[in-house]
């Protein structure tokens, strides 16, 4: 444990980009896990007598046009933006290993197969794609995270497939076929654990990119509804009111955003280095 | 003669910045060259060789800087000194030739493109004459049809062909001093034949001086003038090769040469110090009184043969085009049959691409053959596919040793839990002391400190990596082990090592060893019987001895010549005078 702790503080000594992108990463997790606790009001609770204030220290991000507290509201959004970006990019780095992993060792009609699907998939227009699916199952944050998982598959199935074809052949391959070991145990200890670091890299930009599409998909109606918080929600409320003035309604959500999905790119390569074994002395 | 040497290295150290902190990798480093001399820097992995060169043409990595000392190449200082100067340097008065052909070449650029690029940057050829230039240095290295290789890609090329455009790209520009680092090394012995004596050639044409690193005393022999022997950092001595070979006056020359097996050494002289000592009451190995008659056979390979499918060509898949069965598949292995009793050992000899890996792999079950059948212990074990041989009971009884001890050991797992893997998996063993005290037991069988076992394999040096891949192989106590080529990789004080423990754990448990190797002094060494293979088939089979004092096919009797010796006594090049 205190050797992890060790690696992890050299890591970061080595890189102050990581630390800071390190840092935006724990207070965004902070406040997804304590955003109720911190929010100075109620996000939902309305107070139209109190509408379209501009920020002050009362309302550090002003109050929307129901009266509503901004800065609450962003604090609490976080919570459910990353909720769905960490379920969605779970699902898809579970099911796209499993796919690229099985088509990198086998290779063949595995291959071929698995190859056409993900090529089908990226086919599309993907965020048109996932407008699709959501449209198609149904207005829920469940199918938010399914159609951002589909979409992001493809990418994980391609990482994986590279990364396993290149170490089917790999001395430690074979020497674990020599004691024994069958296919399956060999991808999953083999194989698995040595594309961890590439497959790192590609969940941290994936985080990044499955936040925007989240919103995004708010942002034109689908998905998360009214009055529950949510970033790209907000940005499209308080985009009506940016010709009013009201600035404050579109900017702090939007910030917000822009500041997740510009951590998780910078988290990619500190995280890689943290579970490359080569980095470990 | 020139007063001032032409390369003189005065007292010069390098330190690079790690992440454990500074670490010196050369210290007072002194050596001349005069013009036209040919240096040998002869060490083992680790020695700073590399870096004094590096240190030389000012490529060292961003982490090591010269601290102290000073190089001077023809009076110009080379340490401090500004990157324009070295650029202008390099590849015009000091090139060099690097260890890896295929990864010092531009991958995407064919290779004539890439010899044009080097006369140009350096302004000895018009645009216009280029071309002609770069085909007629190809024709100067030897490279068959220059025209027609002009355009080739570097993966079109074997490994000796591109070693030829990389020394074709180091002589282009004439430069005054050449550095080859270890111009050799994954090239087989005929080929590496080949390349030194084109070298030698054109160097000696030219009058250029040369910088030879090597790991392998019998080349420094053959082809250097001089050698320095560096041992960690530090240069421990400095002769002519006649006096280094005849008289060596450091405890680690006579080490060195000492550790590396030449035609008439046995296994106890190569290692005369820490290992030999445990066991020096085991009389050395003498294969003559264990004659191997009446031994039962441990396995049997009947008329095996492997063939690849080659990759199709488009006209091939056009209908009309296509002929016999027979031009779309490569045969790797063609109807070989040998047989192997128990506790004899077996070398397989011969060049890259001659079947002697594909054989290895299909004895140990990794691989189907196309036909044919392997009997082990009266068993024909080819009826089982390789895909489902990991869970019979005859695997644990077949077991191998890579060749890359690197690349065998699972990054991610530990020293103690690659050596528990076989236990775990073939034996069923679950409780976890038990498993700590046996992978300990066999530590210490291969003679590799307990403490070095919560490592990972990054942490561990080639040698202790070699001996975690023995290690597992005999865990489970195998009938059969295969050695693919288990000690290419390794310095020669630890391939006498490794060879000495590979015997006394023959003669311990009575295992048999098939030694696949390129090395004919060092299948010598350890096996009584041995086959030469060449182009899937085998061309001579007999008693170790025999084959390699009387060689009688001509295939053999090249390999044997084409290995670089040394003659402990006496003058050591007769080659280069003739």
């Amino acid at each position: 444990m205190e050797r992890h702790l060790k690696h992890f503080c050299y890591v970061m000594g080595e890189n102050p980009v990581t630390v800071f992108a390190f840092s935006l990463f724990a207070l965004i997790v902070f406040f997804a896990l304590f955003g109720p606790w911190i929010a100075p009001y109620d996000p939902l609770a309305t107070n139209v007598a109190n509408a379209l204030q501009s920020p002050s220290w009362h309302h550090l991000f002003g109050t929307d046009q129901l009266g509503r507290d901004v800065f609450s509201r962003v604090i609490a959004a976080t919570r459910l933006d990353l909720g769905i970006a960490t379920s969605a990019v779970a699902l898809s780095f579970l099911f796209g290993c499993a796919l690229g992993c099985s088509a990198g060792f086998w290779g063949g009609w595995i291959d071929r197969l698995i190859g056409r699907f993900s090529d089908t998939i990226m086919a599309f227009p993907l965020f048109v794609l996932a407008m699709g699916i959501v449209a198609a199952m149904g207005n829920t944050v469940e199918n938010i995270i399914y159609a951002t998982a589909i979409i992001n598959l493809p990418f994980y199935a391609r990482v994986a497939r590279a990364e396993t074809s290149v170490r089917r052949q790999a001395g430690y391959v074979h020497a674990a076929r020599l004691c024994g070991s069958g296919n399956i145990r060999i991808l999953a200890t083999q194989i698995f654990p040595n594309i961890l670091p590439p497959m790192m890299v590609q969940v941290s930009l994936n985080m990044g990119w499955a936040i925007l599409n989240a919103a995004g998909l708010s942002f034109i109606g689908l998905g998360v509804r009214p009055p529950d918080a949510e970033w790209g929600i907000m940005v499209a409320e308080g985009a009506n009111y940016i010709i009013s003035g009201e600035w404050w309604l579109a900017i702090f959500p939007g910030l917000a955003l822009m500041l997740a999905v510009f951590c998780f790119n910078l988290l990619g390569d500190g995280l890689r280095d943290l579970v490359d074994p080569q980095r470990r002395t | 003669m020139n007063p001032a040497p032409f390369l003189d290295i005065k007292q010069l150290s390098v330190e690079f910045q790690t992440r454990n902190g500074v670490i010196r990798a050369i210290e007072d480093v002194t050596l001349q060259l005069a013009k036209g001399e040919v240096l040998g820097i002869v060490g083992e992995s680790g020695s700073g060789k590399s870096v004094t060169a590096y240190s030389v043409i000012g490529l060292l990595d961003n982490a090591g800087s010269p601290v102290s000392g000073s190089a001077t190449f023809d009076g110009i200082p080379v340490t401090g000194a500004s990157e324009s100067t070295l650029r202008d340097l390099r590849g015009r008065e000091i090139s060099m030739i690097f260890q890896n052909p295929r990864a010092a070449l531009n991958p995407i650029r064919p290779v004539g493109l890439q010899i044009q690029d080097v006369l140009l940057r350096h302004g000895l050829a018009a645009p216009q004459t280029a071309k002609a230039k770069a085909i007629e240095m190809l024709g100067k290295v030897k490279i068959v049809n220059p025209e027609r290789r002009f355009g080739s890609y570097p993966y079109e090329l074997s490994g000796g062909m591109c070693q030829r455009v990389g020394i074709a790209i180091a002589l282009s520009c004439d430069p005054r001093l050449l550095i080859a680092d270890e111009p050799t090394t994954g090239l087989d012995v005929t080929t590496q034949k080949a390349t030194m004596d084109l070298i030698r050639a054109l160097t000696e044409e030219r009058h250029m001086a040369v910088v030879l690193i090597t790991h392998d005393l019998g080349m420094a022999a053959k082809y250097c003038d001089r050698v320095v022997v560096m041992e960690k950092g530090r240069v421990v001595e400095t002769a002519r090769i006649e006096a280094l070979f005849s008289d060596p006056q450091h405890s680690y020359t006579k080490k060195l040469i000492a550790a590396s097996p030449g035609p008439c050494s046995t296994l106890a002289e190569l290692a005369p110090g820490d290992e030999a000592r445990s066991f020096s009451s085991v009389a050395p190995s003498s294969h003559s009184e264990e004659t191997a008659v009446g031994r039962k056979n441990v396995l049997e390979v009947v008329s095996l043969v492997k063939e690849f499918p080659l990759p199709r060509t488009i006209g091939s898949l056009l209908p009309w085009t296509r002929n016999s069965e027979e031009a779309s598949t490569f045969r790797a292995v063609d109807d070989i049959s040998f047989e192997l009793k128990r506790g004899e050992s077996l070398g397989l000899v011969g060049e890259s691409g001659c079947g002697k890996s594909t054989t290895s792999t299909i004895i140990t079950r990794l691989m189907d053959p196309t036909s044919g059948d392997v009997i082990f212990d009266g068993q024909n074990i080819t009826t089982y596919p390789a895909e489902t041989f990991a869970q019979r009971p005859e695997r644990q009884k077949i077991q191998m040793v890579f060749q890359d001890p690197t690349d065998c050991l699972n990054p991610r797992y530990s020293a103690h839990d690659c050596i528990a893997e076989p236990l775990k998996r073939l034996r069923g063993l679950r409780n976890r002391s038990e498993i700590r005290s046996k992978v300990e037991t066999l530590a210490k069988r291969v003679g590799l400190p307990v403490d070095l076992l919560d490592r990972f394999p990054h942490q561990l040096s080639g040698g202790q990596k070699a001996r975690v891949g023995i290690a597992r192989a005999i865990a489970v106590d195998p009938l059969l082990l295969v050695l693919d080529e288990p000690t290419s990789a390794l310095d020669v004080s630890v391939q006498a090592v490794v060879l000495q423990l590979l015997d006394r754990l023959k003669r311990e448990f009575g295992m048999s060893y098939i030694f696949v190797s390129h090395d004919l002094n060092v299948v010598r060494l350890l096996c009584e019987r041995v086959i030469v293979m060449d182009r899937g088939r085998i061309v001579e089979s007999g008693l170790a001895e025999d084959v390699f004092r009387r060689p009688s096919d001509p295939y053999t009797q090249r390999l044997i010549e084409a290995i670089p010796h040394f003659e402990p006594i006496g003058s050591g090049r007769p080659e280069a005078e003739g």
